[in-house]
């Protein structure tokens, strides 16, 4: 052993003693066991981690350049685009990621409903994901204000006005969260709060959590096999592989496949055709100016159609107010999903027909929803939308019935390759 | 005119996303970044006939200049018309709000992003090219593809006058065709106005021969470079980001192969 290693061993052992560095890369890299027969569908939370690196980064630059106040935020973000030194790569690459950040977590949620990867012993790894997704979807929604533009300014009026439905304290409740009588600077700069701090926090926390929950159980795979359950006689799973360098290092090329997609579209399409940027959004906020068509951006659109999916007023409330409950319920209820499962097997492999066809018609109502979301609603269409949110529901709530009623198949003892 | 109207219903949906419907069917316009000489003109014919009204708030003379190849001292010299403004300064207009507001009942809107904002350089383009006379307008002029805009036709002198007229066409036979005299051989036409002659293929505006100095393509070029101009001013760093996009790319796919490779040598120890 050289000099150089034994000082190496000296410093690390010195660490150990006070922090168990040595041991915590054990328990999550080298020697955290992960199946071998991971697929495809298990790339996208590496890709959701790359993300989170790209937005804190990006962000962190954009923040030294960003103005958060109603005089001056539209004009800071074209000072960017145009002044600031690679500024416009900073910017595209926030609101591409942005976009990427909201692919790669519903291919990832996806794969769970795939593999069952929140049942038993998963349920918080799905709970503390889903927790995730929430705050993503918040930390997005205060970030679009950001830029304020026009459609920045009236998507963010429709939301909050949303809370002005709730019975009683509605109206209250929308001031407060504004800060005032109608969308202002006073909101622009306690979205930025919001955006910039609490929900970064909130996420990094609730990702931490997610990981360690994760490294507790282990990866779930295709086959919904427990690999700890056959091990050599040092314990390894025979059908586990460390997790680094054969997943680090093995996941390589699909993250440079990743990166590729991802920069072709920041680099050549970065407003994505109006979807990625709302063409409204190229100019000022206007408060006398609504445009022609108020849609949220694309990863929200699914949720926007089930809150105009509701068009009677029930109970003597607004029919405003159960949209507001279907669209809050659409989002809350998957957190339940591993006590509605029902099903003795995880994967989808396995599972029975009713499974198969539920989660099918859960995936086509979504994107019929997504796409609703983005236009001019008619009469058919809320119909449309309607049937569908009523698949989306149907999808969670007759889980018990339909995974406790049908003919699964036996689960194998090993993976499958 | 040139009147191609290619950009019907399905091809502008994947382009223009939420973009406001027009009624009128655009033209098709490709920009041109890499045409400096385009661009110098479209710079020259917005700071004598647009900048007046419209200013560019969030681009720079100095930008502008280097990136359309004019050095600085020339820049200065023929298109800053403002004694008092700096190559740094952004390029603003001093036209009062009100003043506006009273004259064309709407305040000229700022054009730095107005490409972008109509989802691409068609809307523009179109605009441009379809002023045609109203006498029922307080400033004598209207728009096809902007009804009733406030706008006058600042372009007037160099395109001429453009009326909105009906027009003797072939009619449709029930099958689609254009129907024909068996005998003459000749088109059996009708009379059609306005929307329905656009669907057609046909233009519901004649220019008044010479009563602008440039002829129709001479103005269709002008038109051209201006909504050139106004493209690259949209989004200045698009070539840059481009070009580096294409080297980013290539990076990427070349290193694919290693990775590729190293992954491969891990996976083998799967079995």
């Amino acid at each position: 052993m050289s000099a150089i290693e034994q000082s190496f061993k000296n410093v690390m052992a010195w660490i150990d003693d006070r922090l168990p560095v040595t041991e915590a890369y054990e328990k999550h890299l080298s020697k955290y066991y992960a199946p071998k027969n991971l697929n495809i569908w298990y790339y996208f939370g590496i890709f959701s981690f790359l993300v989170l690196a790209n937005q804190l980064l990006t962000g962190i630059w954009l923040t030294m350049s960003y103005v958060p106040t109603g005089e001056e935020a539209f004009a800071s973000v074209e000072y960017i685009m145009r002044d600031v030194e690679y500024g416009w790569m900073l910017r595209y690459m926030h609101s591409t990621g942005a976009s990427a950040f909201f692919v790669v977590v519903y291919l990832h949620m996806f794969r769970g409903l795939l593999y069952g990867s929140y049942q038993k012993p998963r349920e918080l790894i799905w709970i503390l994901g889903m927790l995730i997704y929430i705050a993503l979807m918040a930390e997005g929604f205060f970030g679009y204000l950001l830029p304020w533009g026009n459609m920045s300014f009236w998507g963010a009026q429709v939301i909050v006005s949303l809370a002005s439905a709730i019975p009683l304290v509605g109206e209250d409740l929308a001031i407060w969260v504004r800060g005032d009588f109608n969308m202002s600077g006073v909101t622009l700069n306690r979205f930025f709060a919001l955006h910039v701090v609490l929900v970064p926090l909130f996420l990094l926390v609730l990702v931490v959590l997610h990981v360690l929950a994760l490294h507790e159980v282990g990866s779930n795979n295709p086959d919904g096999v427990d690999i700890k359950k056959t091990t050599d006689d040092t314990g390894k799973p025979l059908d586990g592989m460390p997790f680094h360098p054969y997943f680090t290092i093995g996941k390589l090329p699909g993250i440079i496949i990743f990166l590729f997609l991802f920069c072709a579209v920041m680099f050549f399409y970065p407003d994505g055709g109006g979807y990625l940027i709302e063409h409204p959004n190229y100019e000022p906020a206007d408060p006398l100016k609504t445009p022609e068509l108020i849609a949220p951006v694309w990863y929200y659109t699914p949720f926007y159609s089930m809150l105009r999916a509701a068009t009677f007023p029930l109970f003597g409330l607004d029919a405003k107010f159960w949209g507001l409950v279907v669209m809050a319920g659409a989002i809350i209820l998957p957190i339940v999903l591993p006590w509605l499962d029902k099903s003795p097997v995880k994967s989808i492999r396995y599972k029975g027909m009713g499974s198969k066809v539920m989660l099918g018609l859960f995936v086509i109502a979504f994107f019929i929803l997504g796409y609703l979301g983005t236009v001019h609603p008619t009469p058919l269409r809320t119909l449309m939308a309607q049937i569908c949110t009523g698949i989306y529901f149907a999808y969670f709530l007759l889980m018990p019935w339909y995974t406790a009623v049908e003919k699964t198949k036996p689960v194998p003892d090993r993976v499958t390759m | 005119m040139r009147l191609i109207l290619v950009v019907l219903a399905l091809s502008v949906l994947p382009q223009s996303g939420f973009a406001a419907e027009v009624g009128f069917p655009l033209f098709e316009m490709t920009p041109d970044l890499e045409d400096q000489g385009s661009l110098q003109r479209g710079a020259k014919i917005y700071m004598n006939y647009c900048l007046g009204c419209h200013s560019l708030q969030y681009q720079r003379y100095k930008r502008t200049a280097e990136d359309l190849g004019v050095p600085e001292s020339l820049m200065l010299e023929h298109l800053v018309f403002d004694p008092n403004t700096k190559i740094g300064d952004p390029i603003k207009n001093t036209i009062s709000k009100d003043n506006a507001k009273a004259w064309f009942g709407a305040v000229p809107p700022d054009l730095t992003l107005y490409t972008q904002l109509k989802g691409g350089p068609e809307y523009l383009y179109t605009y441009l090219l379809t002023f045609y006379e109203d006498s029922q307008r307080p400033l004598g002029a209207n728009n096809l593809v902007y009804e009733n805009v406030g706008m006058p036709h600042a372009l007037l002198e160099l395109q001429g006058v453009q009326k909105k007229v009906c027009k003797q066409i072939p009619k449709l036979a029930a099958n689609g065709g254009e129907m024909m005299d068996p005998l003459s051989q000749n088109y059996i036409t009708e009379e059609v106005c306005g929307l329905e002659l656009i669907e057609r293929g046909y233009s519901p505006l004649e220019l008044v021969e010479n009563s602008g100095q440039l002829t129709a393509e001479g103005y269709e070029q002008v038109v051209y470079d201006l909504t050139n101009f106004l493209y690259y001013v949209g989004d200045p760093s698009r070539l840059e980001r481009e070009r580096t996009g294409v080297f980013v790319l290539i990076f990427l796919a070349f290193f694919f192969v290693p990775a590729y490779l190293l992954a491969r040598e891990y996976k083998k120890e799967f079995h």
